[in-house]
């Protein structure tokens, strides 16, 4: 088993007609993910990568059963394409658009949690079970299958991460890349929670940066969850400055309970296995899974 | 985006929120206009005079003068423009002021004891909510309340299907204690603030103090404002009230270039591809004995002309002793970067620090080899860790 995605999930790109969404949609289709359309307002009708092009999402949903989206859509727009994507009945949406206006995705956050899906992202690389279903940008040869899932707000440490894991003869489960921004639609608790639920998934990595509450809150759930499954955590940013915005919107340290320092603490008493340096992620994996 | 008082409060006072009036200056001179125009519009014959600079805590390094005639207002605003403003907020060496708030004097007896409160506007992460933050304890370090009287801090979340409701906003008035005029003052100044926020785009506004004066008006006498920077597209009109004077010059520079840098105190400079990547590259030069002397994500694409840009920038720090650039190829294959950065060396001639290049995901190996073969002195590691030990060598 495997989670969110997997070879069975029809999936639909929405700003499929860009050079964004065209070059990544080509990546994905190449990988072997089952893409089924894409949505590009004004377009509907013509073919695009050899798949169906839909004004809507709800018709692509009627026309060739859609249940998972990955948005490529730009800043100004995407919240929009998210509302659009959970009205129409899309179960997973995968947003990697950076750079969407704050107040937006209130709304759009809002609108999501009243409908029955679940949105991933934004500003984040997008989700990968390897050999089945890559929905995202990561490159698709670093993932193996295997037995690990992650959990990560980056992109590239997250591939990072899955090449060690790799690299000490381990594959992944589901690699989440949940985005670095200060509204997600998953966060890390909730994706943490899905992977130790997943019998396929013998250990967790969890990924984390400065900023926010994401990591205590996932530590605390999975202390009184009591689950065996082990997690091996890392958080980036304990040489960050106070005050200062890291890349990612959501990485800025705003008192003394957000610092990697703070949440390593809480990581550690909730019984996670922190390591402190980013190059010893996949050794302590085989550590704990030996 | 981060804005001046006068910014911030223009702004406040275009949605209707009544704040402390004043006019800008930049210099002694037109200082005393500005207070001489300000004493015909609101009857002031006492002025304060601001220092204009992005850091909190003006008035504890000096920054805040109060002026009771026009000779004073001359004199004091010549002593803050050109100064050096050192707060708890800024760096040792100060922030130079170029400008000053010329401000109404709102602080004049009358009927009732003036009242000072802190009012913030902001996103809690946690709910994904806007949320109005206040307190009884005004013209206070908000952080020192919260740690010492905590119970005197007051948050009302704000639904985003409704807006700020009218029960919200005198709930915010009662709990302040007030009544009477005050308590219409209030709920009328709660409301065109959450306006003001939702409608410019701000993802935080801090007014401390919220006065009520002694004749029981409300208003803003403080204002520092941060604009959503992704929300700026749709705010042109705002554009101009950025004041690259106040920013870091190599972080303007490099912005320019569609570069997200940082600047930081340390000794080994980095270039890294990915936000996270770069943090945690950051901690393990910190772990190998340096101090990372920037942040810097190149991005997605990094070909010669962004890598030399960003060795460019690295290097106008004079303290930087080692650069570590670490690239995981995904999409973007390491070879090409590898070219990047063998070609952006070729054309910068001679740099005089060690440079230790990890490239690892796609064509790492072809990488590796490129950039062993180029005769230059660059180190190449694959590892995370060979790359961190790499750093460590040329240190010690």
């Amino acid at each position: 088993m495997s989670v969110l995605v997997n070879k069975n999930s029809k999936i639909i790109v929405q700003g499929f007609t860009g050079s964004e969404g065209t070059f990544h949609a080509g990546q994905m289709i190449e990988y072997g993910t089952n893409v089924v359309g894409g949505v590009t307002p004004g377009k509907g009708g013509q073919t695009h990568l050899d798949k169906p092009v839909f004004n809507t999402v709800v018709e692509a949903v009627e026309k060739v059963g859609a249940d998972t989206s990955i948005i490529f859509v730009p800043p100004a727009f995407a919240a929009d394409a998210i509302m659009e994507a959970a009205e129409a009945g899309i179960k997973v949406i995968i947003t990697i658009t950076e750079g969407i206006p704050v107040a937006d995705m209130i709304k759009a956050a809002a609108y999501v949690k009243d409908r029955d899906c679940r949105l991933i992202g934004p500003n984040c690389p997008g989700v990968i079970t390897p050999e089945e279903a890559k929905v995202g940008i990561m490159p698709g040869f670093v993932f193996k299958k295997g037995r690990v899932g992650i959990v990560s707000k980056s992109g590239t440490l997250t591939y990072e991460a899955a090449d060690q894991v790799v690299k000490q003869g381990l594959g992944i489960t589901t690699a989440i890349g949940i985005g670095g921004d200060p509204i997600i639609g998953t966060t890390t608790k909730e994706a943490v929670e899905l992977l130790i639920n997943d019998p396929e998934t013998e250990a967790v990595v969890m990924i984390g940066e400065i900023g926010g509450q994401l990591e205590a809150d996932a530590a605390n759930w999975y202390k009184n969850s009591g689950s065996k499954k082990p997690i091996v955590g890392f958080i980036a940013g304990e040489t960050a400055p106070a005050g200062r915005t890291m890349g990612h919107a959501g990485a800025i340290v705003g008192g003394s309970d957000d610092t990697a320092q703070a949440k390593k603490k809480i990581m550690r008493a909730c019984g996670i296995h922190v390591v402190d340096s980013p190059a010893e992620i996949g050794k302590k994996v085989a550590e704990v899974l030996a | 985006m981060n804005l001046h008082e006068y910014q911030g409060k223009e702004i406040l006072s275009s949605f209707g929120v009544a704040i402390q009036r004043g006019v800008v200056a930049q210099t002694p001179e037109e200082a005393v206009v500005a207070a001489r125009k300000l004493t015909e519009e609101t009857g002031t014959s006492w002025h304060v005079i601001k220092a204009q600079v992005h850091a909190g805590g003006r008035g504890k390094g000096g920054g805040v003068k109060l002026a009771k005639s026009l000779e004073e207002v001359e004199k004091l605003s010549g002593q803050i423009i050109g100064m050096n403003l050192i707060t708890p907020q800024t760096s040792a060496e100060g922030k130079k002021v170029h400008q000053v708030l010329i401000a109404e004097d709102v602080y004049y007896p009358g009927d009732n004891e003036p009242e000072e409160y802190y009012m913030s506007v902001l996103l809690n992460r946690a709910t994904g909510k806007n949320m109005i933050m206040y307190s009884t304890e005004g013209g206070m370090d908000i952080e020192a309340v919260a740690e010492k009287t905590p119970h005197l801090i007051f948050t009302e979340e704000i639904d985003p299907t409704q807006g700020l409701l009218p029960f919200q906003a005198r709930k915010v008035a009662f709990n302040l204690g007030l009544s009477g005029q005050a308590f219409k003052e209030m709920t009328k100044f709660v409301t065109a603030l959450y306006k003001a926020y939702t409608e410019a785009d701000a993802s935080l506004f801090e007014i401390n103090p919220v006065l009520k004066t002694s004749d029981d008006k409300v208003i803003a006498v403080d204002a520092k404002v941060t604009l959503d920077d992704n929300a700026l597209f749709r705010h042109k009109d705002y554009a101009y009230m950025r004041d690259l004077r106040e920013e870091n010059p190599i972080e303007v520079e490099a912005k320019e270039a569609g570069l997200n840098y940082v600047d930081l105190d340390g000794n080994v400079g980095c270039m890294v591809n990915g936000a996270g990547l770069a943090m945690a590259t950051m901690d393990l030069i910190k772990q190998a004995g340096g101090e990372p002397a920037n942040f810097l994500d190149v991005g997605g694409t990094a070909d010669a002309e962004r890598v030399e840009t960003a060795f460019k920038l690295i290097l106008k720090d004079p303290n930087v002793k080692a650069i570590l650039v670490n690239i995981f190829g995904g999409i973007v294959r390491c070879d090409r970067v590898a070219q990047g950065i063998v070609d952006a060396y070729k054309n910068m001639g001679t740099i005089n620090v060690p440079i230790i290049v990890r490239l690892q995901g796609t064509n790492a190996d072809i990488a590796k080899e490129l950039i062993d073969n180029s005769g230059l002195d660059v180190q190449s590691a694959i590892e995370f860790q060979e790359a961190a030990d790499k750093v460590q060598a040329v240190l010690s």
